[in-house]
């Protein structure tokens, strides 16, 4: 076990290296209040062992592009023309054994969807996973002037409080089956929190690269679980490239390299979890970050295979994709009427989606463009802003990210792009108390008084007084 | 005008399962034809019918992926370090 032995000198490391890395540490441990968990699963105890079922409902993998069959190996991309490799199911097998009743007496977590994901053993890694809130945002929908809108919430999803945690227990628990005791990624973060964190929980070693700028609840909630922690001089697609050359010669599963074509059907769920919550419908627009491209591609085919298989009624759903300005190849593609990405070098503080070359970047902008949905950018002020309105409207902290997705919710009403009308979704995939830095010195401070009513009452009165001129558009 | 070329696992059945060797080359152009030379059939991989390097796979030079640089165009000079590595998602 090669790995091992750098263990120790690493671990260290990358938190002594960082600036500011007391930086909203504190906080960061300020518990989340147990209600904005979502149940948990009750199948928790993970057995040491895994068994195999003779039900799978994968058949092997084909690649994307040119159609090459290949079997469900770790590998992700096509030998002859490198188009990406997509899992390969039996859908008729699907439609007679699935039904409405079936999932919904499955687990309280991704795992209901089990017949749709790509691992084969009975057992998968459950640690409660996804089933997060869909919350009808009423006073954000007024805000906007939108009548029928929905957040569906994974800033509270398990364990990692991102959306990561849905395509990672599907990686890992693949990487289990395929024979892998060591699993790695390269990561803006979540990613990176999420491998860890479940590569514990299941007992397997862990390894994982990040860019050495990343915020600093990122990279804690990365080392707290334990694992070799490389952080990379140079930005996500940079740390992505030295990733894919330690794979060439380090037989690892890596969730996001050789594990990739398994990893990305975990962002499924989210799509069947809306159709589900929703009543087995879909909604008529979704809108949802873009960084590779992965996630938004992936809900699409979960919309899809619904359809396909008879749980939900067809229907168009409009889907439209977020980016930062600082970071936003896909949204300029679309803009410039290109299919293809021509890759960008981030600068934008939504680190969690600065994807300068976004793999999965074309199929994106094919799917915005087919379902008549948009892709749009914001910039940094925005995606602040985004933050702050979430918050106040619905409780929902969410990070850089979902500030993006917030942002541009706001600009598509705005420039008439979503119909007041639309049940509308939007996708919040990732937690604010991780990306504290972000908001720092944009919101209000605590009023810090003696303990003495007097003091007290002078400080209310000096609250009210500015909460009212908050409202009145003079400066003071 | 030798430079070391890292090659990813899906191509190493060309070259004896080396994940890097050494190749001559004076701009990306050029090094494909050597690469070819070397270890026939991997330019197929590589380049689509018409030539052009195909859109899911990424080269860089000295770290830096060539679309920022001269694209296939690109120069290499003596003890560059060439890397081909297929796009990957993420985040």
């Amino acid at each position: 076990m090669r790995h091992v032995t750098i263990h120790l000198y690493w671990v260290g490391k990358p938190l002594q290296t960082l600036p500011n890395r007391q930086f909203a540490l504190l906080a960061f441990f300020i518990p989340i209040l147990p209600h904005e968990y979502p149940p948990m699963t009750l199948a928790t105890n993970l057995p040491t062992t895994q068994t195999r079922s003779t039900a799978a409902t994968f058949t092997g993998l084909k690649c994307k592009e040119c159609g090459a069959d290949y079997e469900a190996k770790a590998i992700h991309v096509c030998e002859y023309c490198f188009g990406p490799l997509e899992v390969v199911y039996d859908y008729s097998a699907l439609r007679r054994t699935v039904t409405r009743e079936s999932i919904q007496a499955g687990p309280n977590s991704i795992w209901r969807y089990r017949a749709f994901l790509p691992v084969d053993s009975d057992n998968p890694i459950d640690v409660g996973t996804g089933m997060t809130p869909l919350v009808k945002a009423n006073r954000l929908a007024r805000r906007l002037g939108l009548k029928n809108l929905y957040i569906k919430n994974d800033a509270v999803n398990m364990p990692t409080l991102s959306f990561k945690d849905r395509v990672v227990s599907v990686a890992l628990t693949r990487a289990r089956e395929l024979g892998f005791t060591t699993v790695s990624c390269a990561s803006t973060g979540n990613l990176a929190n999420s491998t860890a964190a479940i590569a514990a929980h299941a007992g397997l070693e862990c390894c994982v690269f990040i860019p050495s700028d990343l915020e600093a609840g990122k990279v804690l909630g990365t080392l707290i679980y334990g694992p070799t922690v490389i952080a990379v001089h140079g930005n996500y697609d940079q740390v992505n490239r030295l990733c894919s050359e330690v794979a060439n010669t380090h037989g690892w599963g890596f969730v996001n390299i050789n594990l990739r074509p398994y990893y990305s059907e975990g962002s499924k769920t989210l799509g069947y979890e809306v159709a589900e919550q929703l009543g087995w419908q879909l909604p008529d627009h979704i809108v949802a970050p873009l960084a590779s491209g992965s996630l938004f591609t992936k809900i699409h085919k979960g919309f899809q295979e619904f359809i396909k298989v008879g749980l939900v009624d067809e229907k168009p759903v409009r889907f439209s994709g977020a980016q930062a300005e600082g970071c936003s190849p896909i949204a300029q593609a679309y803009r410039d009427n290109q299919d293809f990405i021509t890759p960008v070098k981030p600068k934008t503080i939504a680190k969690s989606i600065a994807i300068g070359n976004p793999a999965d970047g074309v199929y994106a902008l094919e799917i915005a463009r087919k379902t008549n949905g948009n892709i749009e950018s914001v910039n940094d002020q925005e995606i602040i802003d985004g933050i702050k309105l979430l918050a106040e409207t619905e409780g929902i902290f969410t990070e850089t990210a979902g500030g993006t997705t917030v942002a541009v919710l706001k600009k598509l009403v705005e420039a008439g792009k979503i119909n007041p009308d639309e049940t509308t979704v939007v996708y919040i995939t990732g937690n604010g108390l991780k990306t504290q830095e972000a908001v720092q010195g944009y919101i209000g401070e605590p009023l810090t008084i003696e303990p003495k009513l007097e003091a007290f009452e002078r400080a209310l009165e000096r609250a009210q007084t500015l909460g009212r001129l908050d409202w009145q558009p003079v400066t003071v | 005008m030798a430079v070391k070329v890292l090659i990813p696992t899906p191509l190493q059945q060309f070259t004896a399962n080396q994940a890097a060797i050494e190749c001559e080359g004076t701009t990306i152009h050029g090094l494909l034809e050597t690469l070819e030379q070397d270890f026939p059939g991997i330019k197929a991989r590589l380049c689509d019918d018409e030539g052009k390097l195909r859109r899911f796979i990424n080269f860089y030079v000295n770290s830096e992926d060539i679309r920022f640089l001269q694209g296939a165009d690109t120069v290499l000079a003596a003890g560059d370090e060439v890397s081909i590595v297929p796009a990957v998602a993420g985040g």
